[in-house]
């Protein structure tokens, strides 16, 4: 399987792969939210780096995008939720932190024995010559009924998400018949309504 | 057209890398010698005001807070400067770029979004009570125009039918994509002045707040800081010129001289109008980014997808 890639790219691969784990597990290490982020950050980052060796640039770059964009909404969380919303005194990152390096450790042991035990099929055919190109043939194609399925249930996930989380609803807003011409919001948005 | 497809094909990997570095430093130093002449209103001596202050930041000495998380402080100032030159990388420079991937508007995106967080650890990282409340509004801010931007540049990706820059600009050889995709473009160059905290999106850096994520910089941290605001702004404007503008054609002129004329209109353009306009609240940008702006962009990426239907752009 590895014989496909170039000596530089697996080298880029085993370096990323350490570096990627290295700062998952300093996640866990580090006694600040700021620090716990960014080597989150960095460790998915060190994943769109593999990506982009093994030249998938498409994969690489949303990766990066949407992990950087991710930890920055975290970021706005932390001051929403968090009984300490700057976070700038240290404060311990781990909850349940037997059952997690557990389960951890776990799915690592599997993953790892299953990708070298495994007898991946070789390749048939050749390389397309733009990979950006065939996946968006693939979701537009065969696989939209999967991605569509995705999408729906993650934007169900976030509207979920905003309803537990905010205290406010409708009738808070517009009174209890809904029948305010102008909302009643503790912070005016940027449109004269 | 040329034969080499990138730079490092044609001038070797070290040379390309550093001539787009070269390119990235110097229209950096035209922003800045732009920002300035409009600011003072005088032209004169405006161009050395940037070298002159960089010198004096070079020489200053670092002043520090009490209890920095120091590691990621300098981390979010060295990033600020890499990023922008960074999506310089995917800026065609006579019709090449320094990487030629198949995702180029993806990278410029992505490197905006790392500028995100990265401005955002600026403000976190000196233990100060007004940076953290820079960095803060920064992400406020971000959350507003991040979708805009994307849809923007979604709009280009499908009139282009490609998310290669080269690509880009090789389908307008009939007609500018700022002819029919007038709301991407507005978007993508306002979006860029927001994502470089900039004119009037400088509420992170307001002087409210005391220089917001900017109050504890000083010496070389500053001028990193500084410089990757003003490199980014360049960055955004030779990628609009790319995206929106034809790039490099242009009658008469070599290709690189038009890109060149246009990137610096749109940099006086940016200057000029931006420095008129209020800083806006911070408060006051997501609705307008997401009850406007978002339906406006998606509606210009309809009429594009439209007109691609139609076989305008073939």
């Amino acid at each position: 399987m590895l014989s496909d890639l170039s000596g530089w790219a697996i080298a880029a691969v085993a370096v990323l792969g350490v570096l990627s784990v290295a700062s998952g597990i300093a996640v866990f290490v580090v006694d600040s939210m700021a620090r716990a982020t960014f080597a989150l950050l960095g460790s998915f980052l060190a994943v769109a780096g593999i990506l982009l060796a093994l030249d998938l640039v498409y994969l690489a770059v949303v990766t990066a995008l949407m992990m950087t964009i991710e930890m920055a909404i975290m970021a706005v969380f932390m001051i929403m939720f968090m009984m300490n919303p700057a976070g700038l005194m240290p404060m311990t990152m781990v909850h349940n932190a037997k059952g997690s390096a557990v389960v951890g450790a776990g799915a690592f042991a599997v993953l790892a024995v299953g990708i070298w035990t495994i007898d991946w099929p070789t390749r048939s055919g050749e390389q397309p010559p733009d990979s950006t190109r065939q996946l968006g043939e693939a979701i537009m194609g065969s696989h939209m009924l999967v991605m569509l399925t995705i999408g729906i249930a993650l934007f169900a996930t976030i509207l979920a998400g905003t309803v537990l989380a905010t205290a406010r609803g409708r009738y808070d807003r517009f009174g209890a018949d809904l029948t305010a011409r102008r909302p009643d919001d503790p912070v005016p948005g940027g449109l004269p309504r | 057209m040329p034969d080499a497809d990138t730079l490092p094909e044609m001038w070797g990997v070290v040379p390309a890398a550093l001539a787009v570095a070269l390119i990235g430093v110097a229209l950096g130093l035209v922003v800045a010698a732009t920002d300035r002449a409009v600011l003072t209103g005088r032209a004169a001596g405006a161009a050395v005001e940037p070298l002159r202050a960089s010198a004096r930041l070079l020489l200053e000495q670092r002043r520090t807070t009490l209890a920095p998380d120091r590691l990621l402080w300098r981390l979010g100032c060295v990033a600020l400067p890499t990023l922008a030159l960074l999506s310089l990388a995917v800026v065609p420079v006579d019709g090449r770029t320094l990487l030629l991937t198949s995702a180029d508007l993806v990278w410029f995106n992505a490197m905006e979004a790392l500028l995100w967080a990265a401005l955002w650890l600026v403000g976190w990282g000196p233990n100060s009570f007004h940076a953290l409340t820079g960095g803060y509004r920064f992400l406020a801010q971000g959350l507003a125009y991040e979708l805009p931007l994307m849809f923007a540049l979604v709009t280009v990706g499908v009139g282009a039918g490609s998310l290669r820059t080269t690509d880009v600009l090789a389908a307008q050889e009939g007609l500018w994509f700022a002819v029919t995709m007038p709301v991407a473009f507005v978007v993508f160059v306002a979006s860029a002045a927001a994502f470089a905290f900039w004119g009037p999106f400088a509420a992170p850096t307001a002087a409210d707040i005391a220089g917001g994520v900017t109050a504890e910089l000083s010496g070389v941290d500053r001028l990193l800081v500084e410089a990757g605001r003003a490199i980014f702004l360049g960055a955004t404007a030779a990628m609009a010129a790319a995206l929106f503008l034809g790039g490099d054609s242009g009658p008469w002129l070599p290709g690189p001289v038009w890109h060149l004329l246009k990137t610096l209109a749109v940099v006086a353009a940016l200057v000029w109008i931006g420095r008129r306009l209020p800083v806006l609240r911070p408060d006051r940008t997501v609705e307008i980014g997401w009850m406007v702006l978002v339906p406006l962009t998606l509606l210009q990426a309809l009429v594009v997808a439209v007109l691609v239907l139609t076989g305008f752009y073939a």
